[in-house]
C-alpha cells in the first residue's frame, strides 16, 4: 500500500512536468527545454512504475528497454530531415503496438482471476486501438517512404468489406467480454481483426492527405495509451494518453480546415481517385535562369512558397542561400507556409529551419495573403495544389473551397518545376497559364544554384 | 468507484490537453507532433507489470515485447524532438 502512495505521488509529479513541457512547446524560444522537462517527466514516471510494479525479474525488462533505446536512438539520430514523416509514423506505430501488447499481457497475470466486464472492454478497446495505430501507421510510412504506391487505393466493394470488419469486431468483442479470458478465440479474432482494421482504414487514403492521417494515427496512439492506462489502472497512462490523444486530435483538425474537407471525407472518400475537374488549357511562359536573375536584381519583395518538391530536390539550403543573397540586396525576403504543405503538419518549417532559415521570416498563409499583392516576385518550389487558383475559381475542381496562398495575385510569379505533369491530387493548375506566371523548368535545385551563379 | 475515478481523470485531461496544444504556432507542428508522439510511449510505465512477471512466460515475453516498443517511442521521439528544436533559431541568435 504504501508504494503505491508514493508512486501516485510521483505520478502527480509527472503530470505535471508533461503539461508545463507541453505549454512551453507553444514557442520557439521555450520550446527545447519543453522538450527537456517533458522527457524528465517521463523519466519519473517510468521509474516510478518500475518500482510500482514490484517486478520480481529484471531479465525481461532491462533486455527489451536495451533493444528499444538501441533502435530508437540509432533512427532518431541517422534520419534526414525530410524523412521525418516516416520516422514520426514508425515511432507512433511502436506506441501501438506497445498499448496492444499490455492490454493484452493483462489477461495473463490475472490468470485464475475474473476479469470484471469493465476491465475486459478497456483491453479490447486497448487491443482495438492499439492495432489500428501499429498497421495503419505501417502503411502510412510505407506510402510516404513510396515503397509502396502512395495513390488513394479505392476498389468495389470497399464499403460493405469495411462494414463487415467493424462488425465483427463488435461481435467478436462483445462475445469477449462475456467470458474474458486469455485463451478465449475471440481474443485472437480481436487480433487479428484490429491489424486488419489499421491497413483497411489507410489504404484509401491518398499521399496528400498524409498530414491528416499522421495527426489522427497519433492523437490514435495516445487514445491507446489512454485504454491500457484503464485496463491496467494506472492514473499516468490515463493523463499523458489524454494529452496525446487530445492534441492529435486539434492537429487533424487544423489540418482539414487547410484543405477545407471534413475528416469523414479524408477518411473515406479516395480523394483524387475519381473526381474530375476542368482541363485547363493555355500556353506556359518559361523563363531562363538568366533572365530569372534579372527580375530578383530588381525586385524588392520577395516570398518562397515550398511544398514537398522542395523536400525531394533537397533544395532547402540553395533557397536560404538565395534568400541570403536577395537579402543583402536589399530586398525583404519571407517563405510562406501553407498549412498542409508537406507530408505532416509543418514539415516546410524544420526543413527550412534546418537550413538555419530564422523562424521569424516564416510566415503563414493568413498573414501573407493580405500583403500578397506587395510581393515583386514569389518563387513556388515544388508546391502545387496550396497555390492552384482553381480552389477559389473553379467549382467542379475536387478543391475547391480550400484556402490557397493567393501566389497569383503577386506581380510576378515563378514556379519551378521539373515538367508540366499535375501535383499529387491530379488536378490541372491554371496559375502555370497566368499572364504573370514564369515556369523555370528543371531540378529546383539546379534552377536555384544556377540563379545564385548569375548573382555571384 | 476505481471507474469514476478514473474517468474523471480522463475527462479533465482531455480539456486539458484542448487548451494546452490549441495555441501552438504552425511552424512547431512537427515538433510537437512528435513530441507528443513520445509522450504516448508511457505505456512503457504499464509494461513492467507484465514484464516482471516471472510466474507466467506468455505475460512475461509480451510485456517484454511492449517494453521494447514503447523504449523505442520514448528514447526515439525525445531525441528526434529535440534534434529539431535544435534547428529553429531566431533572428537574434545568429
Amino acid at each position: 500500500m504504501d508504494i503505491e502512495i508514493y508512486t501516485n505521488l510521483a505520478y502527480i509529479v509527472a503530470a505535471a512536468l508533461f503539461i508545463f513541457g507541453l505549454k512551453m512547446l507553444g514557442s520557439p524560444a521555450t520550446a527545447r527545454r519543453g522538450n527537456a522537462f517533458s522527457s524528465m517527466a517521463m523519466l519519473i514516471a517510468v521509474i516510478a512504475g518500475l518500482i510500482g510494479s514490484q517486478a520480481v525479474s529484471y531479465e525481461v525488462i532491462i533486455v527489451g528497454i536495451l533493444v528499444g533505446a538501441l533502435i530508437g536512438t540509432l533512427s532518431a539520430r541517422l534520419v534526414a530531415m525530410t524523412s521525418m514523416p516516416e520516422l514520426v509514423a514508425l515511432f507512433n506505430g511502436s506506441g501501438g503496438a506497445s498499448s496492444l501488447l499490455v492490454g493484452w499481457a493483462t489477461l495473463y497475470y490475472s490468470e485464475g482471476e475474473v476479469v470484471p466486464t469493465f476491465t475486459a472492454a478497456t483491453i479490447v478497446l486497448a487491443i482495438l486501438i492499439g492495432g489500428l495505430t501499429f498497421t495503419g501507421s505501417l502503411i502510412a510510412y510505407g506510402k510516404l517512404s513510396e515503397r509502396i504506391n502512395s495513390a488513394a487505393l479505392v476498389f468495389s466493394g470497399q464499403r460493405v468489406l469495411n462494414s463487415a470488419l467493424l462488425l465483427a469486431i463488435v461481435a467478436c468483442a462483445f462475445l469477449f467480454c462475456r467470458e474474458p479470458s486469455a485463451t478465449s478465440v475471440y481474443l485472437y479474432a480481436l487480433l487479428g481483426l484490429a491489424l486488419l482494421l489499421g491497413v483497411m482504414a489507410v489504404i484509401p487514403i491518398g499521399g496528400a492527405d498524409m498530414p491528416v492521417v499522421i495527426s489522427l494515427l497519433n492523437s490514435y496512439s495516445g487514445i491507446a495509451a489512454c485504454a491500457a492506462g484503464f485496463a491496467v489502472g494506472n492514473n499516468i497512462l490515463i493523463v499523458a494518453g489524454a494529452l496525446v490523444g487530445a492534441s492529435g486530435i486539434i492537429l487533424t483538425n487544423i489540418m482539414c480546415k487547410a484543405m477545407n474537407r471534413s475528416l469523414a471525407n479524408v477518411l473515406f472518400s479516395g480523394f483524387g481517385a475519381a473526381k474530375t475537374a476542368k482541363a485547363v488549357e493555355g500556353e506556359v511562359k518559361p523563363i531562363s535562369v538568366e533572365d530569372a536573375y534579372y527580375i530578383l536584381e530588381a525586385a524588392s519583395n520577395v516570398c518562397f512558397v515550398p511544398g514537398y518538391g522542395m523536400a525531394v530536390a533537397q533544395a532547402q539550403h540553395v533557397v536560404k542561400e538565395l534568400g541570403k543573397i536577395l537579402e543583402a540586396n536589399g530586398c525583404e525576403v519571407s517563405y510562406a507556409i501553407h498549412p498542409v504543405a508537406g507530408r505532416m503538419p509543418g514539415h516546410m518549417n524544420v526543413l527550412l529551419a534546418e537550413a538555419d532559415v530564422p523562424y521569424e521570416q516564416l510566415v503563414e498563409m493568413d498573414d501573407i495573403n493580405p500583403r500578397i499583392e506587395n510581393v515583386d516576385v514569389a518563387i513556388v518550389i515544388g508546391a502545387n495544389d496550396v497555390v492552384n487558383p482553381s480552389a477559389r475559381q473553379d467549382p467542379d475542381s475536387p478543391i475547391y473551397g480550400m484556402p490557397i496562398i493567393n501566389v497569383d495575385q503577386a506581380r510576378t510569379v515563378f514556379v519551378l518545376k521539373r515538367s508540366m505533369a499535375s501535383g499529387f491530387s491530379g488536378v490541372d493548375n491554371p496559375l502555370f497559364f497566368g499572364d504573370n506566371t514564369r515556369m523555370l523548368f528543371g531540378d529546383a535545385k539546379e534552377s536555384i544554384s544556377g540563379v545564385i551563379g548569375e548573382f555571384g | 468507484m476505481d471507474i469514476i475515478f478514473l474517468t474523471f481523470i480522463l475527462v479533465l485531461s482531455v480539456f486539458l490537453g484542448f487548451e494546452l496544444i490549441s495555441k501552438v504556432p504552425a511552424t512547431l507542428h512537427t515538433p510537437l507532433m512528435s513530441g507528443a508522439n513520445a509522450i504516448s510511449g508511457i505505456t512503457l510505465a504499464g509494461a513492467f507489470l507484465a514484464a516482471g512477471a516471472t510466474d507466467n512466460d506468455m505475460a512475461s515475453w509480451l510485456g517484454g515485447a511492449a517494453v521494447a516498443f514503447a523504449t523505442i517511442n520514448v528514447i526515439g521521439g525525445y531525441l528526434v524532438t529535440d534534434r529539431m528544436l535544435g534547428m529553429f533559431k531566431s533572428k537574434r541568435g545568429q
